[in-house]
């Protein structure tokens, strides 16, 4: 699927990355400090640590959506500056344009880069098969439902031919057999693709059901404290292989990790509360 | 199939009763359907009906009321009107064919309109997106908004004499600042998602505003235009009574001299018609332009 093979060096890669934010009271908040993180290619990556910790700022870095201010990122052994040759990025809400149709919206990145009306809705068409949605390219998103509406961003995404796939907690808003389904999906089509993936998720299951490698980040300000190969094999199914006991193994392994982290984020949270 | 897991949480799937079998379940929804039509209709019939016998009441008692107790040489009364509109239909006006001056205001008006809604569209959206432009412009265009700004149909007549661009000027300074705040308001409220995700797409600067911000801005610019054309009529005739040669704004300010109060009623109501006229065309534009929202609750259509 993508278009020229990657050298092989790693496709992503910070070091020392920090970001801060002007928070609204003024003061400066820190999302991510010291983050030095390599992804080879064609590797699944899967980000995990607490809610609000700073895992998608990571991503946005990698994006060149926002710049770092201190450190260095990479994408392609270059330093990222606008956005990145080969990068797609799927966001945790709806970013599906509401006022084009499922093919509307596929075909809006191939145009964007310049394809031709013609030639852009032949390989929308191509890729909204792919993800399952063949009938439905004349519906406007509200007519779908949450997870036919991811199903177009998937595609809108994967149109591209990324070979930087970044993906910030995409199914966290769909019920649980949907996900299932949408992680099957994505496996399925992330499979022989070669396209790096990192995937952040707040959900450990989710994680270790996806990925080859998983990253715990702290409680914000967010920096790495762990990586943790998957030794689970691929295929794999999404439905069973959280029940097989390699999984579980690894699930207790990771979530020790990751227990301290999410224990420290809820006593902010009462603290705060309180 | 493979959608059925996955239809919207609650609009889609209907609750299955497994004793009831498909053909079964189909005559119901049939029936159910056509009573639901009859309720339909008849809840139409009774608005549409109530309606008719409100404005029959308010029209007999202003009759009845004009010939007993209220003197219609001030007041006048609906049948007077009724033969004043008549009257400059078929004779004509004191300033001439009622036709000329309806196409005079509402030539005035259009072009008002017209300009007024694109300027506002063009500079709301470039203000709307550039920061800097809109902090250092920011204390003129409240200034600016804050003249009462009908009174510039007194200067414009100055400038532009008793001729049509006066009441051009007019019109397009009151649409102008209807138009531009709901555009620069619909600018700024794009959803920064989208505007991420269309720049990660590869999109360009050009690209994202003319595929996305002036798209989220369109519901917002078609909302204003509504009010806008009113504006515009307003602005044409108030532009006409200040001082014109010809024009629905001139009868009215001509009605009065004469204290011809049925005069004043039907130069009302002409303006209203075609205040109504352009408020339907408008929604038939904007229906066009918007079939991508979701239909509103009341009639939302489940997939």
């Amino acid at each position: 699927m993508p278009k020229h093979v990657p050298p092989d060096g790693p496709v992503i890669e910070l070091h020392g990355v920090t970001k801060r934010f002007r928070a609204a009271d003024g003061g400066v908040h820190t999302a991510v400090r010291g983050v030095d993180l390599t992804v080879a290619p064609g590797e699944f990556v899967a980000v995990v640590g607490p809610t609000g910790c700073g895992k998608s700022t990571t991503l946005s870095l990698v994006s060149g959506l926002e710049p770092p201010s201190e450190g260095r990122v990479l994408v392609h052994g270059r330093p990222v500056a606008g956005i990145p040759e080969g990068v797609g990025y799927m966001f945790q809400s709806d970013a599906v344009l509401p006022w084009r149709t499922v093919l509307g919206n596929v075909a809006t990145g191939p145009r964007y880069r310049g394809m031709s009306k013609q030639r852009a809705r032949d390989r929308a068409r191509d890729w909204v098969k792919r993800v399952g949605l063949e009938g439905f390219e004349g519906y406007y998103p509200h007519q779908l439902s949450g997870g036919m509406r991811k199903r177009a961003a998937l595609a809108q995404t994967l149109v591209n031919e990324p070979t930087v796939l970044l993906m910030d907690e995409p199914f966290s808003a769909l019920d649980v057999q949907t996900r299932g389904l949408m992680q099957d999906e994505l496996l399925r089509l992330w499979s022989g693709s070669g396209a790096a993936v990192v995937f952040v998720t707040h959900d450990l299951e989710e994680a270790l059901v996806l990925a080859d490698r998983v990253v715990v980040m702290t409680a914000g300000p967010a920096t790495i404290k762990g990586s943790f190969p998957v030794p689970l094999e691929r295929p794999r199914d999404a439905e069973e292989i959280r029940l097989t006991p390699g999984f579980l193994e690894i699930y207790r392994e990771v979530w020790e990790s990751l227990r301290e982290e999410v224990q420290i984020t809820r006593e902010r949270g009462a603290g705060r509360a309180a | 199939m493979r959608h059925d897991t996955e239809t919207a949480d609650g609009t889609g799937t209907a609750e299955v009763n497994p004793a009831v079998t498909a053909t079964g379940a189909k005559a119901v929804d049939d029936g159910a359907e056509a009573r639901m039509r009859a309720a339909g209709l008849r809840r139409g019939l009774t608005v549409n009906g109530v309606r008719g016998v409100l404005v029959a009441g308010w029209l007999i008692s202003w009759e009845l009321a004009a010939a007993h107790w209220i003197d219609p040489f001030y007041y006048s009364q609906p049948t007077r009107i009724w033969d004043r509109l008549a009257g400059w239909f078929t004779d004509g006006t004191s300033q001439g064919s009622i036709w000329e001056q309806i196409s005079y205001t509402l030539q005035e008006a259009v072009a008002g309109f017209a300009l007024g809604a694109l300027g506002g569209v063009v500079l709301g959206i470039v203000l709307g997106r550039g920061r800097f432009l809109s902090d250092v412009c920011a204390p003129f265009i409240k200034a600016a908004n804050a003249i009462p700004r009908i009174i510039l149909a007194s200067l414009f007549i100055i400038w532009f004499g008793l001729g049509m661009q006066s009441k051009i000027a007019t019109a397009f300074v009151l649409v102008f600042f209807a138009v531009f705040f709901n555009a620069f308001q619909g600018a700024r409220e794009v959803d920064r998602n989208l505007v991420d995700n269309a720049r990660v797409l590869g999109a360009g600067r050009v690209q994202v505003l003319r595929t996305i911000v002036v798209p989220s801005a369109t519901s917002w610019i078609l909302a204003s235009l509504h009010s806008a054309f009113g504006f515009a009529i307003i602005g044409a005739v108030v532009g006409e009574y200040s001082g014109a040669d010809k024009g629905l704004g001139l009868l009215i300010n001509h009605s009065q001299g004469t204290f011809d109060s049925a005069g004043i009623y039907a130069g009302m109501i002409i303006i209203t018609v075609i205040a109504l006229l352009a408020e339907w065309l408008l929604t038939l534009l904007e229906n066009r332009l918007l079939r991508w929202r979701p239909p509103a609750a009341s009639d939302h259509i489940a997939i």
